[in-house]
């Protein structure tokens, strides 16, 4: 067959096989539509499965245990002689995404989702060119865009030999000391990783706190336990100039920081820039259309990911809202069965955001500064994990549960948790604020004993005044 | 442009009538100032405006029933276009670019139910998707569940009042044609059902009355449809008994106006015979239980209240208004005529708060003052009994083997003969004909 000489009809295309195109390709196909699947990189999965939360969950899980020898000593056991295989932990890493891709493949081939490569861009509203595949173009009744996001680049211009996230990922090196520029989550999740490796980790943040997004007080107690396994942590600062050393990167990299109104020079091993993602929406033909896009480039919805053009929904990371798969995979589902014609909204309360530092952070619903900043008043109740009989079981009393309430008629709003596990916790917040459920349905609801989600209802009888776990508020007079 | 939908009044009331509009098309208004007054069943209500600007459409005039989700003005408040005109898609609509944050949809979305309500509704996914299958806006319903969640009941019972979020509006004679059949077939199942209940029970339409002469047809709605339901369902469901007796009142009256003419101007300066009889029911009540109680034929109950809260029925002009005194056991005889006076002004103004018409547990109607000699009043559904006043009049009664002239007032008690009998009626109105001859037994043994 000739390069770019087909053209391919269908009911519906989507743009992008991540977490929300793939989900909304089979929930079409299952909905009895014709559906082609575009995908511009070789294996199906995206950002997330292919260089996301996938592999780096993977490399964090494998240094937690590494970690978790270490706190081992303090209940008498020793290990000796803990080491990484940086080339097995590679090909370990590889198996588990490469089995995953497989997957996604196998669900979409039973399916008969056709997948065809190539970069897409509108020609119009109802016709897509094809770039880089056998296919040349795709006549469509509907579209889903799910084009997903790239990596921010330093302003200055790339030096390819820094390290981005995806690189980071792929663990070229273990280098001796590692610069993480950019204290938010991946930053960190990053720094960690090679921390446990065997990096010095030093942090740079522009902002005066790291992970700007969650609560103070949660991300305090995470800092507390990381700042012990980071070299250093530079906050209000910026990185001035980054330059490989003598002109080559094998002998590291001279960085300009500007702390505190100061300029350091410093050397590093390694730099990895982690300093947030855009939009892919600038070159997929959208000025074809009449889909609009914010001042960030996020494309704009409806409830129901319906753009301004009719018949062209867009979800996950090129639509608005939290970069997040999980918003992602639900935004397919929404726009798939919109397509069929059915009663459906992205009507969601609740997002859960999940950092996977050690510990763990994870937030769902209202957070506490929102509620200052919107005037919304609630009832908070905190439960600190010290308090807790699986946590001391564990060694890791640090963390905390929070818990959000309207103080009116108790219904749960918000809840934050910090802690070994808090991404597996926070679930049950999210199901409580999507059911609009009230303190009391947690409370007289049996949590297993001895387990960490103890500490949600536990947190609930605090926000209520009812805690039998904590001391009662000290009489005044 | 900004459409505001007739918010959800509470109570499970559906719809209202638009008594009257404060601004007129083109005028201004401003945030939370007196937009319409409404007219339900239970009340008339004056609703404010949730935003401030310019009048630009009513969406009904005055004397049009109006339905709870239905647009019924647009004001505007200069955010944008009137691109939200076609009502259904008001929640579709597609947002502008400029429009900010995200964050900010929900707020935007939210038809602003009632003022001050704008979080998005507590609802379990399932009950929301419900709520989008039956064209409902979620936001309008009066939730039940704890924490004011909204519960798939609830959906559903708001979706059975007919209170959908309106669809593209159809032609509108297609549409009474439609109402029309839909009238016909409901008649023709209702009869078929009630026949095979009843024996001998013959329902057939009503002739064409002006066959024979003119007529003017009136809908039936708000005061008068409730009402005609209230009445219906309490003769239905009553096994009614009437016992009658006459009280000398001529003693108590004589008092009554001293001091009535004393107190003019002041507390008390309203007096009348009803704010007596109050008090010397409230004292029958709580000698006899059973006329303060209710019963609830499915769980088989007898629920006897220990409050005492007594209504009185008000003609208003606009309908009858059962207005309630609420606690008369613990009020005088002054209190409770002052609140009488009070709350009588307000129904016939039709500014009675729901609240002050809810809770009764026993009801007088007092038409005397319009006259007649008896009466067999209907029992305020679900309470048990109902006092009849009639007219008071100077008689020749025989006293002491002697004809004298007496003021009495003829009194009708009408009750549940499933919870009470003759004998216990009987001797409820005795004390209560004992209780009026004298004043000082008011004074001594209320």
């Amino acid at each position: 067959m000739v390069m770019g000489s087909l053209r391919e009809e269908t009911q519906v295309v989507v743009i992008g096989s991540g977490p929300g195109g793939y989900v909304a390709a089979l929930r079409l196909a299952d909905l009895g539509k014709d559906v082609l699947l575009i995908e511009k990189r070789e294996r199906p999965g995206g950002t997330c499965l292919l260089e996301g939360c996938i592999p780096s969950k993977t490399l964090i899980h494998a240094v937690e245990v590494k970690e978790t020898t270490r706190q081992a000593e303090q209940f008498g056991l020793t290990f000796k002689g803990v080491e990484f295989d940086p080339a097995k932990l590679r090909a370990w890493t590889d198996e588990v995404v490469s089995g995953l891709s497989d997957g996604i493949k196998g669900l979409l081939k039973r399916r008969d989702v056709t997948v065809i490569h190539g970069h897409a861009r509108f020609d119009s509203p109802t016709s897509l060119s094809i770039e880089g595949g056998e296919v040349s173009g795709i006549d469509f009744e509907q579209a889903i865009i799910a084009t997903g996001s790239s990596l921010n680049q330093l302003p200055d211009g790339i030096i390819p030999s820094v390290w981005s996230s995806a690189d980071a990922l792929k663990l070229p090196r273990v280098p001796d000391s590692l610069l993480v520029v950019g204290g938010g989550y991946i930053g960190l999740e990053m720094g960690l990783v090679y921390q446990g490796l065997g990096s010095e980790v030093s942090v740079v943040e522009f902002f005066p706190r790291l992970l700007m997004g969650a609560d103070f007080d949660l991300v305090d107690i995470m800092v507390g336990q990381v700042k012990q396994r980071l070299h250093e942590i530079m906050l209000d600062s910026k990185v001035k100039s980054i330059a490989e050393t003598d002109g080559d990167a094998t002998g590291g990299f001279d960085v300009d920081i500007e702390v505190g109104g100061k300029i350091v020079s410093k050397h590093y091993d390694q730099v990895l820039v982690a300093i947030g993602r855009r939009p892919n929406t600038d070159d997929i033909g959208l000025e074809k259309t009449k889909v609009a896009v914010n001042e960030q480039g996020f494309i704009v919805t409806n409830e129901e990911c319906r753009t301004a053009e009719s018949n062209i929904f867009a979800i996950g990371d090129a639509a608005e809202g939290p970069m997040l798969a999980h918003k992602a995979s639900r935004e397919g589902k929404v726009a798939a069965e919109a397509i069929h014609g059915g009663e459906v909204a992205f009507d969601n309360r609740a997002i859960p955001a999940v950092v996977f530092t050690d510990p763990e952070i994870a937030w769902t619903g209202l957070t506490e500064r929102e509620a200052e900043e919107q005037g919304i008043e609630v009832t908070i109740g905190r439960f600190p994990l010290s308090a807790l009989g699986r946590a001391r079981t564990l060694g890791r009393t640090d963390g905390m549960v929070k818990i959000l309430a309207d103080p009116a008629g108790g219904l749960v709003l918000g809840l934050g948790i910090v802690g070994p596990m808090a991404s597996e916790l926070i679930a049950e917040g999210t199901l409580a604020i999507e059911m609009g459920a009230t303190l009391e349905d947690i409370m007289v609801t049996i949590h297993p004993h001895p387990t960490l989600s103890e500490a949600i209802l536990e947190a609930a009888e605090v926000a209520a005044g009812e805690a039998v776990h904590v001391n009662p508020p000290r009489k005044v007079r | 442009m900004f459409e505001f939908k007739l918010p959800d009044l509470g109570e499970g009331i559906a719809e209202g009538e638009i008594l009257k509009w404060y601004v007129e098309e083109g005028g201004e208004i401003g945030e939370d100032e007196p937009l319409m007054d409404v007219e339900t069943d239970k009340a008339a209500v004056t609703i404010p405006s949730p935003r401030g600007g310019k009048i630009a459409a009513h969406k009904g005039k005055v004397g049009d029933i109006v339905n709870v989700g239905d647009v019924v003005v647009v004001i505007d408040d200069g955010t944008g276009e009137a691109a939200a005109v076609e009502e259904a898609a008001a929640e579709k609509t597609f947002a502008a670019p400029d429009t900010p944050e995200p964050e900010a949809v929900p707020e935007a979305v939210a038809p602003a139910a009632m003022p001050g309500v704008r979080r998005p509704v507590p609802a379990a996914p399932a009950t929301r998707r419900l709520a989008r299958e039956l064209k409902v806006d979620i936001n309008l319903v009066s939730p039940s569940g704890p924490g004011g969640r909204v519960t798939p009941e609830d959906v559903h019972r708001f979706a059975d009042h007919g209170m959908t979020v309106p669809a593209a509006t159809p032609e509108p004679a297609e549409h009474l044609a439609a109402k029309q059949v839909s009238t016909d077939t409901a008649f023709a199942e209702f009869a078929a059902h009630a026949s095979a209940t009843i024996p001998f029970l013959e329902l057939e339409p009503m002739p064409d009355f002006s066959a024979d002469g003119p007529v003017e047809v009136e809908a039936l709605r708000s005061i008068r449809r409730k009402v005609a339901r209230k009445m219906v369902t309490s003769m239905s469901l009553i096994p009614h008994v009437a016992h009658m007796d006459d009280a000398d009142v001529t003693e108590l009256d004589k008092f009554r106006v001293r001091e009535k003419e004393r107190r003019a101007g002041g507390a008390g300066g309203k007096l009348t015979l009803l704010a007596f009889v109050i008090k010397a029911i409230t004292a029958g009540l709580k000698a006899a239980p059973a006329f303060n109680a209710s019963l609830d034929p499915f769980r088989e109950e007898i629920i006897y209240k220990k409050y005492y809260n007594i209504g009185f029925a008000a003609d208003t002009g606009r309908g009858l208004v059962v207005p309630v005194v609420k606690d008369t056991n613990n009020k005088s005889i002054i209190q409770i005529a002052d609140e009488i006076f009070e709350k009588a002004n307000l129904a016939r103004d039709g500014k009675l708060p729901p609240e002050d018409m809810r809770g009764g547990t026993f009801t007088i109607t007092n038409v005397g003052p319009l006259g007649g000699t008896a009466l067999l009043p209907t029992i305020n559904y679900p309470e048990v009994a109902i006092l009849g006043m009639g007219k008071v009049q100077e008689k020749p009664v025989v006293r002491n083997g002697e004809i004298v002239i007496r003021k009495i007032l003829p009194l009708t008690l009408a009750f549940d003969h499933r919870i009470a009998d003759g004998a216990d009626a009987a001797r409820f109105v005795a004390e209560l004909v004992r209780q009026l001859s004298d004043p000082n037994l008011l004074l001594l043994e209320t």
